[in-house]
């Protein structure tokens, strides 16, 4: 079983609803898995406080070119779509920043005058806390794509139990990569225009997926009702709504998490769990 | 010799265009004949990335022995020293303007990328 927390419009409240999810999913010691795949600022760590007891380098294959063996026929740089490898003059450049690792210049070089060697882009980190499996990658500061990182944390992840993946915001390749064959897609939004906007465009987006998901809002009360409205008319299921609480503000500023410091959500996020057991088909015993 | 000069057209009246890699045109003038020839960009302009990198490499293949643009970005820089191409920084004008002063010693050649590289 495997939950995917995503939004379209950043800042909605992911992490909080990934955070306090798990948090009741691992009432009574229960084992689920929680996967920090927001890699360019992972945050659920200050509020899971996992002791991190793994740390594994997250490393991708690059182009090297024998200048020895190299023909200059500039097939390499034909083949890539990225421009990550290019033929100038009499000379082969390659840009490590820009390779996606697909080996095509290495495969199409007649001389074979190109060999592969690892470059580090991030690293992932596993712990736990409590009975919660805690898993984050970290994208090296400077590097411009994550989904080879959210890839690892994805594979890293423990099978059998439930496992919630805290994703990007937005809807380009990093949300794809840490949503793609989730059970079920949890799209926090917020009830304002932006919200709104954001939300249909995530909608669309796990729809292209042939995704099962619902909508929770956040800070319900804070806004206008077109959210709400969009999600009725279109027959898409609100599966809780948050209210709009400084207390929840608070909690979250200080880094605690809400169902720890304010029981009385508790009740919320259980009912959003087994909501989301039930919406995605899973019998709840 | 033949100097490449990025264009927002396709005469030597045009302003030049300031970028490199998303140029509209590139004009290749022979500054001994006065003669020149256009090349469209369009498709650099379009792209994703690596804009800087692909028309560095069109401009070297068109045997152009320098290159007069307004900004160019690390991985641009990078291609066009690989080849050993000359960079000559042109705020604005037209193309003539820009060749008429590079004729006159008045464009200092670029030591390194002025801009930071785009992502995207």
């Amino acid at each position: 079983m495997k939950i995917a927390i995503a939004s379209g419009k950043g800042g909605t409240g992911k992490t909080t609803v990934a955070t306090n999810l798990t948090y009741m999913a691992a009432e009574n010691k229960e084992q689920v898995a929680y996967l920090d795949c927001d890699v360019e600022e992972p945050n659920a760590h200050i509020f899971l406080k996992p002791e991190i007891k793994e740390q594994r380098p997250v490393v991708r294959l690059i182009p090297v070119v024998d200048e020895d063996k190299c023909t200059l026929c500039g097939q390499c740089g034909e083949i890539c779509q990225f421009s990550a490898i290019v033929l100038v003059g009499r000379k082969v450049i390659a840009y490590p920043e820009l390779c996606h690792a697909c080996g095509g210049c290495k495969l199409v070089c007649p001389a074979k005058a190109i060999t592969e060697k690892t470059r580090e882009v991030g690293k992932m980190e596993i712990g736990s806390s409590g009975s919660i499996h805690f898993i984050q990658g970290l994208l090296n500061i400077g590097e411009a794509m994550s989904p080879p990182v959210i890839q690892a944390v994805r594979q890293a992840a423990p099978e059998d139990i439930p496992v919630i993946i805290d994703a990007p915001p937005g809807t380009s390749c990093p949300v794809i990569e840490s949503i793609r064959g989730a059970d079920y897609v949890v799209l926090v939004t917020e009830p304002t225009p932006f919200g709104l906007h954001d939300l249909q465009l995530a909608i669309e987006m796990v729809q292209a997926l042939g995704l099962v998901f619902g909508v929770v809002i956040n800070r319900a009360d804070s806004g206008d009702d077109k959210v709400l409205d969009y999600c009725r008319n279109n027959a898409i299921p609100v599966l809780a709504e948050i209210p709009d609480d400084r207390q929840i503000a608070e909690v979250y500023s200080k880094g605690e998490m809400i169902c720890e410091a304010l029981p009385e959500y508790q009740q919320l996020f259980k009912l959003l769990f087994q909501e989301i057991l039930q919406q995605a088909g899973v019998h709840v015993g | 010799m033949k100097i490449a000069v990025s264009s927002q057209g396709m005469s030597l009246d045009s302003e030049m265009d300031p970028r490199f890699g998303r140029a509209k045109y590139f004009l290749v003038i022979d500054s001994d004949t006065g003669q020149f020839t256009v090349h469209d960009n369009t498709q650099n302009l379009n792209a994703m990335q690596g804009a800087g990198i692909q028309a560095a490499k069109n401009v070297v293949d068109l045997n152009v022995e320098a290159v007069i643009t307004g900004n160019v970005g690390p991985k641009a820089y990078a291609a066009l020293k690989a080849a050993d191409i000359k960079i000559y920084l042109c705020e604005k004008g037209s193309v003539k303007q820009a060749v008429d002063k590079f004729q006159a010693g008045q464009l200092s050649n670029a030591g390194q990328a002025n801009q930071e590289g785009h992502w995207v």
